[in-house]
C-alpha cells in the first residue's frame, strides 16, 4: 500500500495510519484538553451548576437580559391594548420588523440542530462539547422567533383558529395551500423535535447531577427530571438507537424549516422574492448566522466559566471555517440575484435590483455586502482564526449583516412594488425596537438561566472523548 | 470490600470496575460462564457491551418507522379532508385536492410522528420513568453516573448462587463486590 491516502480511507490500527493521525493531531488543536479523566470532566462541568456561588458576571449579564425582557413585556402590553398601529408597519410594507426578526431568529436556531444532528451523523467528535448549548440556543431562538408572527396578528388569541387545525365552532379550517400554514407546521415541529432531542441528551446528565448534588432539594429536582436513569447497558443501547434516529430525522427537518420559511417569499409574485434560489440560499444563510451566534455565546462563556479545556481552539477554528463556507454560499446567492435581475429581462426585477443598490436603503444593502461577502474573507487567515477577541467582534458583525439581509429582502421588495402610486417608505418606531431588543432580552435571560441551572456541555458525551473511554487491547470481538 | 445485606432475597450481586476495558472483559467472561440475567451500568454508552452481554437488537427503528408513517398519513388525511370535504375553497382556481401543496405539511407531520415515537418508544421500552430500582441501594452506585463501571448478575439467573456467584465476581478482579438489596 504505497502512496498517501486520505486519512478517512485508511483502516484503523495500521502503523502508517496511526503515524498519519499523529501528524494531523499535532497540527490541529485537540477537542479536549489532555489530562482529563471521567471524574474531572464530570466535576468540572457539573460544578457550574452545583456550586453555591454565582459569579458576579452572571448577575450582570442576567440583569441586562432581564431588563430587556421587561421591555418586551411592556411592548406586548402596549401592543395588545393599542394594536399593531404602534409599529411602523404600513401598506405597502406590511411585513416589516415582524418577519425580519422572525427569519433572523429562526435562522440563528439552525446552527444548533446542525451541530447536534448533522455533525453527529458525520461522526464529527468536536461537536460533542458545543452541542448542548447550541441546542438550547436553538430552542430559545425558535421561541423568540415564534412570538413575531403570533403578535403580528395583533390578536394572538384569534390566531389559534387562523393557524391551527382544530375543530372550532365556526367549522373553519386553515388554508393548507398557503406557505404561511406550512410555516406553522414547520416551526412547531421544529421546536418540538428540538426539545425532544435536547431533553433526550440531558437525561443521563440529569442523573449525574442527581447523584452528585449535595442539597436535598437539588437531588429531588434533578431526580424527577432524570426519570430514574441508571445507565443500564440495555437502556444505553435503545438510547443510542433513538439518539441516532432523532439526528437522522432532525437533519432533513432543519433543512425543511428554512426552506419553508423561504417559501413564504418565493411562492409570492413579488420581484426580489419570487426566486428559485431562495431555499438553498436561506438554509445556508441560516447556518451561517447560527454559527455566528454560537461563537458570540461560546467565546464569553468559555472564558467566564473556564471551559477552555472543552471548547478548545479546534472548535473555534472549525466554526469559523463553516461560517466561511456558508457565508460564501450566501454571497453566491447575492450574485445570483443580481444576475437573474438582469437575465430575466423583467422591468420589475431590474428595477428592484437598481433600487436596492442605489435607492433609499442602499446603505443597508452595501453594508450587508461588505459584511457577508467581503469581511468574511478574513476567515481564510489562520491569524484571524486564532484571534479570539477579533472573532467575537466579527461574529457580532455577522449577526448584524444577516439581520440587514432580511431587512433588505423584505423592505426593498415591498416599499417600491409594481405601482409607483402605492410606493412608500418604511421606518421602525421605538415599539418596533422594543419588540426586537425585548426578544434579545428574552433570549439572554433564558440562556443565562440555562447555563446556571443545567449542564451547558454534555457530560456523558465528553466522557467518551477521554482517552480511557476507548477499550484497550483487542477486545472488539464480534 | 464486600458488604453484606441481611435480607434473604437479593436483587443480585454487583461488581465495580474503574475502567470500561475491565468491565467488558468481565461481562464477556460472565456470559461465557453461562450467566444470562445480568446488566451493566456505565456512565456513557459502550458499544462493546451489547455483544458482551448478548443483547438483542431492539425494535425501535420499526417503531419509529411506524410513527413516521402514521404521522405522514395523518397529516395528509387532515389536509385532504379539510380542503376537499369539510370546507372546500377555490384558491386561485386550483383543484380542491391540489396534492403538491399538501407535501410540506405531510413531511413535517411525518418527522413529528417519527420523533415522538422515538422518544416515547425509548422511554417505554426502558420502563422509564422508574422512581425506584434496587441497584440504587448499593452505596457506591452514585458513581455509575460519574466514573465507575458496574456489572450486576441478577438473582433471577438460573445459575445464580449467593456464594458461588460472589466468588466468581471476585475472581474478575473488581474494585469490590456488593450485594444488591431488592
Amino acid at each position: 500500500m504505497a502512496g498517501p491516502q486520505h486519512p478517512l480511507q485508511q483502516p484503523p490500527d495500521v502503523a502508517g495510519a496511526a503515524a498519519a493521525r499523529e501528524a494531523l493531531l499535532s497540527r490541529t488543536p485537540a477537542v479536549i484538553e489532555p489530562g482529563h479523566t471521567f471524574g474531572s470532566v464530570t466535576d468540572k462541568i457539573s460544578s457550574i451548576v452545583l456550586t453555591h456561588r454565582t459569579p458576579v458576571g452572571w448577575f450582570l449579564g442576567f440583569a441586562v437580559g432581564f431588563f430587556f425582557l421587561m421591555v418586551l413585556n411592556i411592548t406586548i402590553m402596549k401592543l395588545l391594548f393599542t394594536g399593531i398601529g404602534i409599529w411602523g408597519n404600513n401598506i405597502p410594507v406590511g411585513w416589516a420588523f415582524d418577519i425580519i426578526n422572525f427569519v433572523w431568529w429562526i435562522g440563528i436556531g439552525h446552527a444548533g440542530t446542525l451541530i447536534s444532528a448533522i455533525l453527529l451523523l458525520f461522526r464529527q467528535q468536536w461537536r460533542t462539547s458545543i452541542n448542548r448549548f447550541a441546542e438550547a440556543m436553538t430552542l430559545f431562538a425558535v421561541a423568540c422567533a415564534a412570538m413575531f408572527p403570533l403578535l403580528h396578528t395583533g390578536r394572538p388569541w384569534l390566531a389559534a383558529y387562523w393557524l391551527f387545525p382544530y375543530p372550532n365552532t365556526m367549522g373553519l379550517w386553515p388554508q393548507f395551500r398557503s406557505p404561511l400554514i406550512w410555516d406553522v407546521f414547520a416551526v412547531s415541529t421544529y421546536f418540538t423535535v428540538s426539545l425532544l432531542f435536547w431533553f433526550t441528551g440531558l437525561i443521563p446528565d440529569l442523573a449525574t447531577l442527581r447523584d452528585s448534588a449535595e442539597s436535598k432539594v437539588a437531588r429531588r429536582i434533578f431526580g424527577v427530571l432524570a426519570l430514574g436513569w441508571r445507565g443500564s447497558a440495555r437502556h444505553w443501547q435503545r438510547y443510542e438507537t433513538i439518539y441516532l434516529l432523532l439526528a437522522g430525522l432532525s437533519t432533513p427537518l432543519v433543512l425543511s424549516v428554512h426552506t419553508v420559511v423561504s417559501f413564504d417569499f418565493a411562492v409570492s409574485q413579488l420581484p426580489g422574492w419570487h426566486a428559485t434560489i431562495f431555499p438553498p440560499y436561506f438554509v445556508a444563510g441560516a447556518i451561517y448566522s447560527g454559527f455566528a451566534m454560537v461563537m458570540t455565546l461560546a467565546i464569553p462563556m468559555r472564558k467566564a466559566f473556564g471551559l477552555e479545556g472543552f471548547i478548545t481552539m479546534r472548535h473555534i477554528h472549525n466554526m469559523t471555517k463553516i461560517m466561511l463556507v456558508t457565508g460564501m454560499i450566501v454571497a453566491y446567492g447575492y450574485m445570483n440575484e443580481v444576475f437573474y435581475a438582469w437575465y430575466s429581462g423583467s422591468l420589475y426585477e431590474g428595477f428592484m435590483m437598481t433600487n436596492r443598490m442605489t435607492g433609499p436603503y442602499a446603505l443597508f444593502y452595501w453594508s450587508l455586502i461588505a459584511i457577508n461577502a467581503c469581511m468574511i474573507q478574513l476567515f481564510w487567515f489562520r491569524k484571524v482564526r486564532d484571534n479570539i477577541g477579533l472573532l467575537f467582534v466579527l461574529s457580532l458583525l455577522v449577526n448584524v449583516g444577516m439581520w440587514l439581509e432580511r431587512f433588505i429582502i423584505i423592505v426593498t421588495s415591498l416599499h417600491r412594488d409594481f405601482l409607483p402610486s402605492s410606493w412608500d417608505m418604511y421606518a421602525p418606531t421605538r415599539w418596533d425596537f422594543g419588540m426586537f431588543t425585548g426578544t434579545i432580552g428574552l433570549f439572554l435571560s433564558l440562556f443565562f438561566l440555562f447555563v446556571r441551572l443545567l449542564p451547558a456541555i454534555s457530560i456523558f458525551e465528553v466522557r467518551t472523548l477521554v482517552p480511557e473511554a476507548r477499550l484497550k487491547t483487542a477486545e472488539h470481538q464480534g | 470490600m464486600s458488604h453484606e445485606v441481611t435480607t434473604e432475597t437479593l436483587h443480585g450481586l454487583m461488581a465495580e470496575f474503574d475502567n470500561p476495558t475491565d468491565l467488558v472483559e468481565a461481562a464477556n467472561r460472565a456470559r461465557v460462564a453461562g450467566y444470562t440475567a445480568m446488566d451493566a451500568y456505565t456512565p456513557f454508552p459502550i458499544e462493546e457491551l451489547n455483544d458482551a452481554l448478548g443483547l438483542k437488537k431492539n425494535p425501535l427503528p420499526l417503531i419509529v418507522l411506524l410513527g413516521g408513517i402514521l404521522g405522514g398519513l395523518g397529516g395528509y388525511m387532515l389536509e385532504f379532508w379539510t380542503q376537499t370535504i369539510a370546507w372546500p375553497m377555490n384558491i386561485g382556481g386550483r383543484p380542491f385536492h391540489s396534492w403538491p401543496h399538501f407535501i410540506p405539511v405531510t413531511f413535517e407531520c411525518t418527522v413529528l410522528g417519527a420523533s415522538l415515537a422515538a422518544f416515547v418508544g425509548m422511554l417505554a421500552l426502558n420502563k422509564l420513568p422508574m422512581p425506584y430500582h434496587p441497584v440504587f441501594n448499593v452505596a457506591a452506585f452514585d458513581r455509575a453516573s460519574r466514573d465507575r463501571f458496574f456489572l450486576c448478575i441478577e438473582s433471577t439467573d438460573p445459575k445464580f448462587d449467593r456464594h458461588a456467584t460472589a466468588s466468581f465476581l471476585e475472581n474478575l478482579r473488581p474494585l469490590g463486590v456488593s450485594e444488591v438489596a431488592p
